[in-house]
């Protein structure tokens, strides 16, 4: 066997995808928490976006709400810890102050998408225009606040939720082990994602309010004559819709680090968007595109931490070679190489985008 | 076999409101009564003291031209608009319905002109969208829907497979599930707009064989339509509106086509123009093994050959998106054919954009009026201009000739009896039928070789339509050569010297207008051949 793998590697230039191949199959367990953790956001970000889309409204604003969600998540949960100072739980290490810090990024999540529904159901205002309102606003107003609020008096935060440790005897497990240990070595909300992409993913599918949403985004006049409120089922995906894009936030400051940089969602809303065109609009579509848009990118961390070595050394000379930067822009040249529509053809809800305009009853 | 409950008038039904848990079903009572209905729109009465009765098991007919009233008064009945005087019963009992959603709830439901199904979703999940048969709080029961579906389409006499995607059904098979939406909301009333309008006559003929067995179960069948001779074949009960009035009320026994055409017209109407004696000439206009792709890429026209002399109208008949749309966007200009030629006056003009295609003598009268034919927005005199404004008389070098440019369209106005307040008022507020004539009266008065008419009639009125189909004939006796693609069969076949049926990117047939059979082309158009076949997703029980 070992010979066998020695003699592929060897082979000029075929050999290095064999390499690669081998190099991926040797690090991606211990890699896979750090997708997921990375996909986490991302995936939370696309469930906003399957939840606003498939029920006709655009929404190009994940990305500010998710920054938006992000400052008051950091800054609810260091007032918070600062009222309610305690010690982290066993588990989780949850604290007041973080439960308090994650509502509060949840509910202002929810009144930034109330305005884009309102602007774009209610209004009928351009739905791109209201989207690159929440994003300008919630680039300048985060970064405002934060030097009021934050960089005047600086504080330390609530801290993180923590990791949790799946028993050794399950990670060891044969096949199935690096899986588990890839959705259990996880903070809450990374781990509840999956939970969360595979119940929006049987909703959409099998319940009366997901046939409706369906409907509502296809051919919202249809839906009205067999008496569906075409509007207000518009208005609660969109705001259900933004707790989701506010978990997100959520995640980047209390579970990723436990601080607030201007702009550190850094593309992850559009990124999502991208997720959920990748994933044609399903839940486990977008999960899985975000899964690989991350993946990209923990490779470029691994190659930089711990490059191919040993019977690899050739593989990891070309690698290492390559810039990190190129890794680090991988995840978005793939962005663009799909949203360019290279994979396929994804066919988004016919009426997303459009205004419904109810026949007035006269 | 159970009666159905719908020939009783049913006991209220679980959610509660005071005109039906108050007052009782009266005996004998109509399903359906409306009494002195009616509606003012500013300037208009669209409903004028409207009184109409139907019965349990009747199939009743709702005839009238466009803009006549019919609309609004199942608007009415289906609560979409408020009348301002007037009352509806249903089984005797007076009721107010304040929506659709209360409609449906009082067993009245509508089929749509324009189907209100959502193409993704499957036959099963458009039946029960709205009224969705459930497990339990969140999750639907498919398998109950599944089995309630194929029961109710057994019943009335066809087989369907609830999950097949709707998107790809025949129309026919859409108005299908439409008929089965409604039965599934347990409907007792059912209105049909203009349900045949995109049907081919055989699927027309199993249609009114689904409404004649629903009428025998006691259903009322309301059949809106502006085609005589369906009325008189389907409907038990026909009663005319014009202008917002009842102006008769027939069975088929005491009426024949003619006086239903008068009652709805309002004076002598000649249905049948007299196309008169054609003499063809030279070809004047061919296609020669035409390709063209649509715009997926998938190849719309394979093959297509024809030729069309001049002083003679060419018909292409077939049932929309076989290809149609283009293969006379190819050979107007609007689109590159991928393989082929086209010739006009002998001239090759394959791939010529519209302009040059102009200046060769071809007029086009494009199908979308509003989207093609007209800039809605622009004053009609602007409009009446668009395929001439940058010659002489209306351009003097780079300026326009107002004066030149209001002249004409008065003229035009004339000559073609538009009826407006003036030339400068926006395309988009004319009637349907007067942006038709203007459209007509561009395209006609250029100097013609060849003139594509692609259905230069559709959702116009009889009057208008009488005068389209003149003007169409006086054009072929002065020698121009007319392609005419229309999915209206009659139109078809009563301008047509020969006839083609196009189905599936191809010309499947040629025959000669004259003798031309309606059973025959309606099945060409169905199948593509001549004789019976299956239908492609379940067959007749």
């Amino acid at each position: 066997m070992e010979q066998l793998f020695q003699t592929l590697y060897g082979i000029p230039l075929l050999g290095l995808v064999f390499q690669l191949g081998g190099y991926l199959v040797d690090r991606l367990p211990s890699i896979a928490p750090i997708v997921l953790g990375l996909a986490a956001p991302i995936a939370l970000g696309a469930l906003c976006g399957v939840m606003n889309e498939r029920s006709g409204v655009v929404n190009i604003g994940i990305e500010g709400i998710m920054l938006i969600a992000a400052f008051v998540a950091f800054v609810a949960g260091a007032f918070a810890a600062d009222a309610f100072p305690a010690e982290g739980s066993d588990v989780f290490g949850v604290t007041p102050a973080l439960l308090i810090g994650v509502a509060a990024a949840v509910i202002s999540a929810m009144l930034v998408s109330l305005l884009h529904a309102w602007l774009s159901i209610s209004i009928r205002a351009d739905q791109i225009i209201s989207g690159t309102i929440i994003n300008i606003a919630a680039l300048g107003l985060t970064g405002y606040l934060n030097r009021l609020i934050i960089s005047a008096n600086p504080r330390a935060g609530a801290g993180t939720f923590k990791s949790f440790n799946p028993p050794d005897a399950l990670v060891d497990l044969p096949i199935i082990g690096w899986v588990l240990n890839m959705f259990l070595d996880q903070g809450p909300i990374a781990m509840i994602v999956i939970v969360l992409v595979i119940v929006l993913q049987i909703m959409l599918f099998r319940s009366r309010w997901g046939l409706r949403t369906r409907a509502v985004g296809e051919h919202p006049k249809a839906a009205d004559t067999v008496g569906i409120d075409v509007i207000a089922l518009r208005y609660r995906n969109v705001i259900i819709g933004g707790a989701f894009a506010g978990l997100a936030g959520a995640y980047l400051t209390l579970e990723a680090t436990s601080s607030f940089q201007n702009g550190m969602t850094s593309g992850r809303g559009f990124i999502a968007l991208a997720a959920v065109i990748f994933g044609r609009w399903t839940p486990i579509g977008s999960f899985g595109a975000a899964l690989m848009f991350t993946a990209a990118e923990a490779l470029g961390v691994a190659i930089r931490f711990r490059p191919p070595d040993g019977d690899l050394a050739a593989l990891g000379d070309v690698m290492t070679a390559i810039p990190n930067q190129v890794y680090g822009a991988l995840p978005y040249i793939i962005t663009i190489i799909i949203l360019a529509g290279v994979v396929g053809r994804s066919i988004p809800p016919a009426a997303v985008g459009q205004p419904y305009y109810k026949e007035s009853r006269a | 076999m159970t009666e159905p409950q719908a020939i009783q008038p049913s006991a209220p039904s679980a959610v509660p409101s005071p005109d039906r848990t108050l007052a009782a079903p009266v005996e004998n009572a109509p399903a359906l009564e409306m009494r002195g209905i009616t509606k003012r729109y500013p300037g208009v009465i669209a409903n004028d003291h409207i009184d109409l009765e139907v019965r349990p098991g009747e199939i009743h007919a709702l005839l009238g031209e466009n803009g006549a009233g019919k609309s609004t008064l199942m608007n009415i009945l289906y609560g979409l608009a408020v009348p301002d005087e007037g009352e509806i019963l249903l089984d005797g009992v007076p009721v107010t319905i304040s929506g659709p959603s209360d409609a449906i709830e009082r067993g009245i439901s509508m089929v749509h002109q324009h189907f209100m199904l959502v193409p993704v979703l499957s036959v099963a999940e458009n039946i029960l969208l709205g009224e969705e048969t459930m497990a339990n709080a969140i999750f639907l029961d498919r398998s109950e829907a599944r089995r309630r579906i194929r029961e109710l389409g057994a019943r009335f006499g066809f087989e369907i497979d609830p999950d097949a995607p709707v998107g790809s059904l025949s129309v026919g098979w859409q108005q299908r599930v439409e008929i089965l939406k409604a039965l599934y909301r347990k409907a007792r009333i059912l209105v049909l707009d203009e349900p045949t309008a995109v049907l081919t006559p055989q699927e027309t003929e199993e249609i009114f064989a689904v409404l004649r067995r629903l009428a025998d179960e006691g259903h009322s069948v309301i059949f809106i339509s502006h085609k005589l001779y369906e009325v008189l074949a389907v409907a038990d009960r026909i009663t005319v509106i014009r202008r917002g009035r009842v102006v008769g009320s027939r069975t088929p026994a005491e009426t024949n086509e003619e006086d239903l055409a008068e009652l709805m017209v309002g004076r002598e109407v000649q249905l049948t123009v007299d196309r008169g004696e054609s003499h063809p000439g030279e070809p004047a206009f061919t296609v020669e093994d035409l390709h063209v792709q649509d715009d997926r890429g998938h190849e719309a026209v394979r093959g297509v050959t024809l030729e069309v002399r001049a002083g003679e109208i060419f018909g292409i008949a077939g049932v929309a998106g076989n290809g149609q749309d283009e293969l006379v966007e190819a050979i107007t200009g609007l689109r590159k054919p991928k393989q082929g030629r086209v010739t006009l006056g002998g001239r090759d003009v394959t791939g010529s954009g519209p302009r040059k295609l102009g200046a060769a003598g071809l007029a086009y009268v494009p199908g979308d009026r509003h989207r093609f034919g007209l800039v809605l927005s622009f004053p009609l005199q602007d409009n009446l201009v668009l395929t001439s404004y940058h010659k002489s008389p209306f351009a003097r070098g780079l300026v326009r000739d107002d004066q030149a440019c209001e002249d004409w369209a008065n003229r035009s106005i004339a000559e073609y009896d538009i009826r407006t307040p003036s030339c400068d008022v926006p395309a988009g507020t004319l009637s349907g039928g007067n942006q038709q004539k203007a459209v007509v009266a561009r395209e006609f008065s250029r100097d013609l070789k060849a003139l594509v008419l692609d259905q230069p009639t559709r959702g116009l009125d009889v009057g208008s339509i009488e005068f389209i189909h003149r003007q169409a004939l006086a054009k072929r006796d002065a020698g121009t050569a007319i392609l005419l693609v229309s999915a209206e069969l009659d139109e078809i076949l009563e301008l047509s010297d020969r006839i083609a049926v196009m189905y599936r990117g191809e010309l499947v047939a040629v025959v000669d207008g004259r003798t031309a059979n309606r059973e025959e082309i309606g099945l060409l158009m169905a199948t593509g051949r001549r004789e019976e076949s299956k239908s492609p997703i379940g067959a007749e029980v």
